[in-house]
């Protein structure tokens, strides 16, 4: 009897907090309570080990700021290069590496599967006032209050276009997904499970009916949805993309003329028809931050890194070499050509990127609070995008 | 025995014994077929009948069918499967269409510094690596790339990045495999056949369908077991080449970090493709004279 009571009382406790969640708006980690194994965090900081393994994005991880580390600290840094998140999850579940640089679609994984360490921010006095607001307390690196990861910069999925063919900017995301568009045959994607994500932004706009609230907490019918516009969407893809190179080759060479892309590719491209946009429905992003391994053997070396990295100084050289917005936003100030930097990715409008949801692993709890349905879980939508191109 | 014969000790010894002998012998290669090539594929094709924890996507042991029953039920499945099969047969078709008049032409009419000339071009591609020969193709075929500039003039456009032009890449990747055999064997067909066909009444493509066919097709086979097998592996082509052409290769390089069991599944299409081509093979007796 006195367990049915406790548990009644939990579970009205747990309401409350959801419905608290609810109320209080933009703090989506707030109300959604999370199952994860319990993994205690380092207390206090000892000697330094010597070394550091990193899995890292390329770019991330690069001598000009590594040998200044190694001189403080003595550790030494051995960088290991991951082309996706999934080939990061399975490197960080070999235990043979210390601290991995996880988007958030990544990191949820991660922590859900026990494969990181919660963190003590008290270790990180870098990690304070200076981060951007829009990338502190995310559910993708917060969870049940807990902070997992130590931000390092952000970026969004842009619309890119070829304004030769388009004239001006696409307002709507509609070019890329409706069977009637102008540009059928010559529209790129993303080869990635996550873009269901992006079906769901636009579906979420365009048919409320569907009652999703967030991207990443499909049930079994929005995902459905979501599927359904994915196929519709492969008639008119001309290429899918995984490849930077080969995106940019895609557009730059005529078989592209509109599609999802990051700022740092239109760049590269360096071509002045190739634009960027934002449109109406809003888009999806990729937030990277640091987490650490729960069975890592160098814990002080890489909590002396995440001080380090955050280091506005440090954390703008890593956003820079990679192309996007960096975390610490005190980086902005120190030069002209930092603040034009900034600018461009938008690294200090939280305007811009409120309309960005963060890339995020969809688990069967529902991130947007939901208790009465189950969600699909990242393995229901990698088993489903294979579906997508028949 | 200062000046005597020379002792050799290892010799004489394997001399009297024949089993440590043979042991010698297959060794290095026994240790590399079971060792390496076996284990490693068992261990891949074990794979196939674990699953995946839906929470944390980590792979457990146990045994499932389901990817299996995935494999033949999921209709995007099967029309990967379907289309990757009739690329693999439209390269191989395609090879030996462009490697028996080659062969022809090379042993039997070429003078020799043009015969050799043509063995060295067929060769070449093969020095240059994999990926670069795939963007190669990609950069000749893409919208603004130098088959539409060549062919615009005469109003030809391409069809942009498709299965036909996948086919065309894999058939540049693997025609040496095809031509090589293709070539030696045309070669050891004495000229006196061709002379005794003649005398007998049979035109040039008479001689062709009863003598010629008949005495390359060994070389056909094992040239076919290559370009066709290596099709079916293949995802690197469709990527780049075939725009949103999916392949199995495609398949199981997308799950092979997302949902290992299913990709080790996969690879069992083609090797079920292949066993079942080596067996019609078999069949029409060719094997035996390869």
């Amino acid at each position: 009897m006195k367990g049915k009571k406790l548990a009644i009382l939990s579970l009205l406790s747990v309401s409350v907090l959801i419905i608290g969640g609810c109320s209080s708006g933009g703090d989506e980690s707030g109300g959604v309570s999370i199952e994860v194994p319990d993994i205690p965090m380092h207390e206090a900081m000892g000697e330094f080990e010597g070394e550091l393994n990193i899995v890292n994005w390329s770019g991330f991880v690069e001598p000009a700021w590594t040998d200044e580390f190694t001189a403080q600290t003595g550790c030494k840094v051995n960088p290991r290069v991951a082309g996706t998140s999934d080939e990061m999850v399975t490197l960080m579940r070999t235990g043979q590496y210390d601290i991995v640089s996880a988007s958030g679609d990544a990191a949820l994984r991660l922590i859900v599967g026990g494969d990181v360490q919660p963190l003590n921010i008290d270790l990180i006095p870098n990690f304070g006032g200076e981060i951007a607001a829009g990338m502190k307390g995310n559910v993708y690196d917060t969870v049940n209050g807990k902070p997992y990861g130590v931000p390092i910069g952000r970026g969004a999925n842009l619309l890119q276009y070829n304004s030769d063919v388009t004239g001006g900017a696409p307002e709507s995301w509609d070019v890329v997904w409706e069977s009637d568009s102008p540009y059928a045959g010559k529209v790129t994607a993303y080869d990635a499970p996550i873009y269901i994500a992006d079906a769901a932004v636009y579906l979420m706009y365009h048919k409320p009916e569907l009652g999703i609230k967030n991207p990443y907490a499909l049930d079994q019918d929005q995902l459905a949805a979501a599927i359904d516009l994915l196929k519709q969407q492969n008639a008119i893809i001309g290429e899918y993309w995984s490849d930077p190179v080969a995106q940019i080759t895609s557009f730059v060479g005529g078989n592209t003329v509109v599609g999802t892309s990051w700022e740092v590719l239109r760049k590269f491209a360096a071509k002045e028809n190739l634009k960027t946009t934002l449109p109406v429905e809003g888009s999806t992003g990729w937030y990277d931050s640091w987490l650490v391994s729960s069975t890592t053997k160098n814990i002080n070396c890489a909590y002396a890194w995440m001080d380090y990295t955050s280091r506005a100084d440090v954390n703008g050289a890593i956003a820079m070499n990679f192309g996007m917005a960096p975390a610490n936003i005190a980086f902005c100030a120190s030069s002209a050509k930092a603040q034009a930097h900034c600018d461009e990715f938008a690294a200090e409008d939280e305007e811009f990127f409120k309309r960005i949801w963060p890339w995020t692993t969809p688990i069967e709890t529902c991130l947007d609070g939901r208790t009465d349905v189950k969600c699909t879980s990242f393995q229901e939508w990698t088993n489903a995008w294979l579906t997508v191109k028949g | 025995m200062a000046t005597g014969t020379k002792s050799r000790p290892i010799s004489s010894f394997l001399l009297r014994n024949p089993r440590i002998r043979l042991i010698g012998l297959l060794a290095f290669p026994m240790t590399w077929i079971i060792g390496v090539y076996i284990v490693s594929l068992f261990l891949l094709l074990i794979t196939a009948f674990w699953y995946v924890d839906p929470f944390s996507s980590l792979v457990r042991p146990g045994f499932t069918l389901d990817n299996f029953i995935d494999v033949f039920t999921v209709p995007a499945y099967l029309s990967t499967s379907i289309r990757t099969l009739f690329i693999a047969l439209a390269v191989t078709f395609l090879c030996i269409l462009f490697a028996v008049p080659l062969g022809l032409y090379m042993a039997k009419i070429a003078r020799p510094w043009v015969r050799n000339l043509l063995a060295v071009a067929i060769t070449l591609p093969l020095w240059a690596g994999y990926l670069v020969k795939i963007i190669a193709m990609r950069l000749v075929f893409t919208e603004q790339g130098f088959f539409n500039w060549a062919m615009a003039p005469f109003g030809i456009k391409g069809p942009g990045f498709s299965v036909p032009i996948v086919i065309l890449t894999l058939t540049y990747l693997w025609f040496p495999y095809m031509a090589l055999p293709v070539f030696t064997a045309m070669r050891q067909i004495p000229h006196n056949l061709f002379d005794a066909s003649s005398d007998l009444g049979a035109r040039g493509f008479m001689t062709i369908y009863r003598v010629v066919i008949p005495l390359i097709i060994p070389a056909i086979i094992a040239g076919s077991v290559f370009t066709f097998s290596l099709s079916l592996g293949d995802y690197l082509a469709a990527r780049f080449t075939g725009g949103a052409t999916q392949m199995i290769g495609s398949l199981i390089a997308a799950n092979i970090n997302l949902n290992p069991p299913v990709a080790a599944a996969f690879s069992m299409i083609p090797i079920a493709f292949v066993v079942i081509y080596l067996m019609v093979a078999r069949r029409t007796g060719s094997l035996e004279r390869m």
